[in-house]
């Protein structure tokens, strides 16, 4: 774990803490004991530079949900022809009685 | 004899009409061009020579037939690979889908289908389309056909190399940060980063939903536009595609600049390498000399830009990534190259519990200010024009271990995308190379920005420059 100074509003530095093993988890990304390393650093430098946004008072400004102002896109409720199954699985190597096959999950194999 | 690979896609066209040139003959032509081009450059990841040979025979038949043709009929073009093609590896750039063959096709493919364009290939980009140089690729960086050393840009790399070397008469690009952009730029081409929304992203591998956008790079404006009369439109598969009609972008391209009104920001110039600044400002002075009025305008958030970009990007590109698990298709998550796990772990932080107001929201919060600058300064003048690379094309290695600097080349063009507006990269002139000294220099390009969905004035006034410049005339030499 390692703590970056950062830029905050109030003009003075606060520290955030990077917890690299926490985040490739929750990525669910393996990563090597040296990716691990070079990582952390990288991302102390971005988030370092990233601070910058804190010069900003966004006290007063609504987020931007959604930058075309489109709302509730919907289509009619009619079935329409879809892919097959076949065509479905026809590109993956791991398949069985017309299924993706994948690992067990719940007990041991 | 003409050279056919030299070909714009407008001449290109009336040759086949005409029946001068047959799509087969035209075909293989780009088929052998780019097999052996494609070990000195490594544009293509894939050359897809049975799909092109069986679709320009059936252009053939249906010409001799005297046939109803679209308006692509016969073209060979390439396709990013990020664009899914029904039975046509698509790998993103990357290991994880090494061996992945979709089912079926993105919407602009069906489109391109439906037009009786030929599928020459698919082009190497920087893997997942995360990077502005190429090397992220994991099938090996593509070179610049003007200088081997050097990049092509990206993450269109592939894209933009092949269509400056003559290997296809456009391809298909995306642009969520400049990758249509800033490689058009690096290999003296047009490329198009249209209006969010203008275009379907279905079934393009996705990168960061709210910013992405479908682009395409070619050697002309007119060739640029003639794509869009294409690729635009509504798709009830993208429900972010606007109910906007589309228009026919070739239609008055030469109605010319006069009494427009273009803006100069100041932001954009401020920093900018000398020559480079000389040339945009000698092509501003050429639209002026057509009637143009040229305004000082001020973007006042510029500088915020690549860091709000640099939170919202990873943030969606690691929520897209986490579909790759490799359950049902090809590879599993450790096959990842370096700047998508980077990408994964900067977006999974700034999205994590405790850090999202600070980051996510903070951003979002920005990106309208952003866009609010663009909004407000449309109130005053009709385009933009400013750099899209503060550099010429930079060495291959140059930058590939400095993430941030990297990231800091993308400033002229990630607020395009925070603020969803259209931009043209329109070729501008040449810069001398610092390796050689002389001989052949470094294309430079500029952008001419305009409000959402203005395409078609964007055409007229990259339309209007071309006819003085035509800087497309100026080859590599390979």
């Amino acid at each position: 774990m390692i703590k970056v100074k950062v830029k905050s509003q109030s003009e003075k530095s606060k520290s955030v803490r990077i917890d690299i093993d926490h985040l490739a988890k929750l990525a669910n990304l393996p990563l090597t004991a040296q990716e691990k390393k070079t990582f952390e650093k990288q991302l102390a430098d971005v988030l370092s530079y990233i601070s910058k946004l804190n010069e900003l008072d966004t006290t007063r400004v609504e987020p931007i949900g959604h930058i075309t102002g489109l709302e509730n896109v919907t289509r009619d409720d009619e079935t329409a022809p879809s892919l097959t199954r076949d065509k479905v699985l026809s590109s993956t190597s791991r398949k069985y009685n017309g299924f993706f096959q994948v690992k067990a999950i719940f007990e041991e194999q | 004899m003409i050279d056919l690979t030299s070909l714009t896609i407008k001449e290109a066209v009336d040759l086949l009409s005409t029946k001068q040139v047959k799509a087969q003959e035209l075909t293989r032509t780009f088929l052998e061009r780019a097999t052996k081009l494609n070990k000195k450059l490594n544009c293509f990841i894939t050359i897809s020579q049975n799909v092109a040979l069986a679709q320009a025979k059936k252009v053939d038949g249906l010409i001799s037939d005297n046939q109803k043709l679209g308006p692509l009929a016969g073209i060979p073009l390439a396709l990013k690979d990020l664009f899914s093609t029904a039975g046509i590896k698509t790998t993103a750039g990357s290991e994880v889908l090494e061996n992945y063959v979709p089912v079926y096709d993105a919407t602009v493919v069906s489109k391109l289908k439906v037009a009786n364009a030929i599928f020459i290939g698919k082009t190497n980009l920087d893997a997942w389309g995360h990077g502005g140089s190429g090397e992220n690729s994991d099938f090996g960086p593509t070179k610049n056909p003007y200088d081997l050393t050097r990049v092509p840009g990206g993450s269109s790399s592939g894209s933009a190399a092949a269509v400056a070397a003559n290997l296809c008469l456009t391809a298909t690009a995306t642009d969520t940060g400049g990758s249509t952009r800033q490689p058009a730029s690096f290999c003296n081409l047009v490329g198009l980063k249209p209006t969010y929304g203008r275009v379907s992203r279905y079934g393009v591998i996705a990168m960061a939903s709210s910013l992405d956008t479908i682009g395409h790079i070619t050697k002309t404006v007119y060739d640029s536009a003639l794509i869009l009369n294409i690729t635009a439109g509504q798709d009830p598969f993208d429900a972010t595609t606007s109910p906007k009609s589309k228009e026919f972008y070739t239609k008055e391209i030469a109605s010319g600049v006069k009494s427009l009104k273009i803006g100069i920001p100041q932001e954009y110039f401020a920093h900018l390498d000398i020559d480079i600044k000389k040339l945009i400002m000698e092509a501003v002075k050429k639209l002026e000399s057509q009637g143009a009025q040229v305004f000082d305008v001020s973007l006042p958030h510029t500088e915020y830009g690549v860091a709000t970009y640099y939170i919202i990007q990873p943030s969606e590109v690691s929520s897209n990534l986490a579909r790759y698990d490799g359950i049902r298709y090809s590879f599993g998550r450790d096959k990842f190259g370096a700047e998508a796990k980077r990408r994964i772990i900067l977006g999974t932080f700034a999205l994590s519990a405790g850090y999202y107001d600070a980051y996510y929201l903070k951003a979002m919060k920005v990106r309208r200010l952003i866009r609010e600058d663009f909004t407000r300064v449309f109130k005053n003048v009709d385009v933009l024009i400013c750099p899209v690379s503060p550099t010429p094309p930079f060495k291959l290695g140059e930058k590939i271990n400095d993430p941030l600097s990297m990231y800091l080349s993308d400033i002229y063009t990630v607020n395009v995308n925070l603020a969803g507006v259209p931009s043209l990269n329109v070729p501008c002139g040449f810069v001398d190379n610092p390796s050689t000294g002389s001989g052949q220099g470094l294309p430079v390009g500029m952008q001419i920005i305009g409000p959402d969905f203005s395409e078609k004035l964007l055409y007229q006034v990259g339309y209007a420059y071309e006819q003085e410049t035509k800087w497309y005339q100026k080859k590599p030499n390979l």
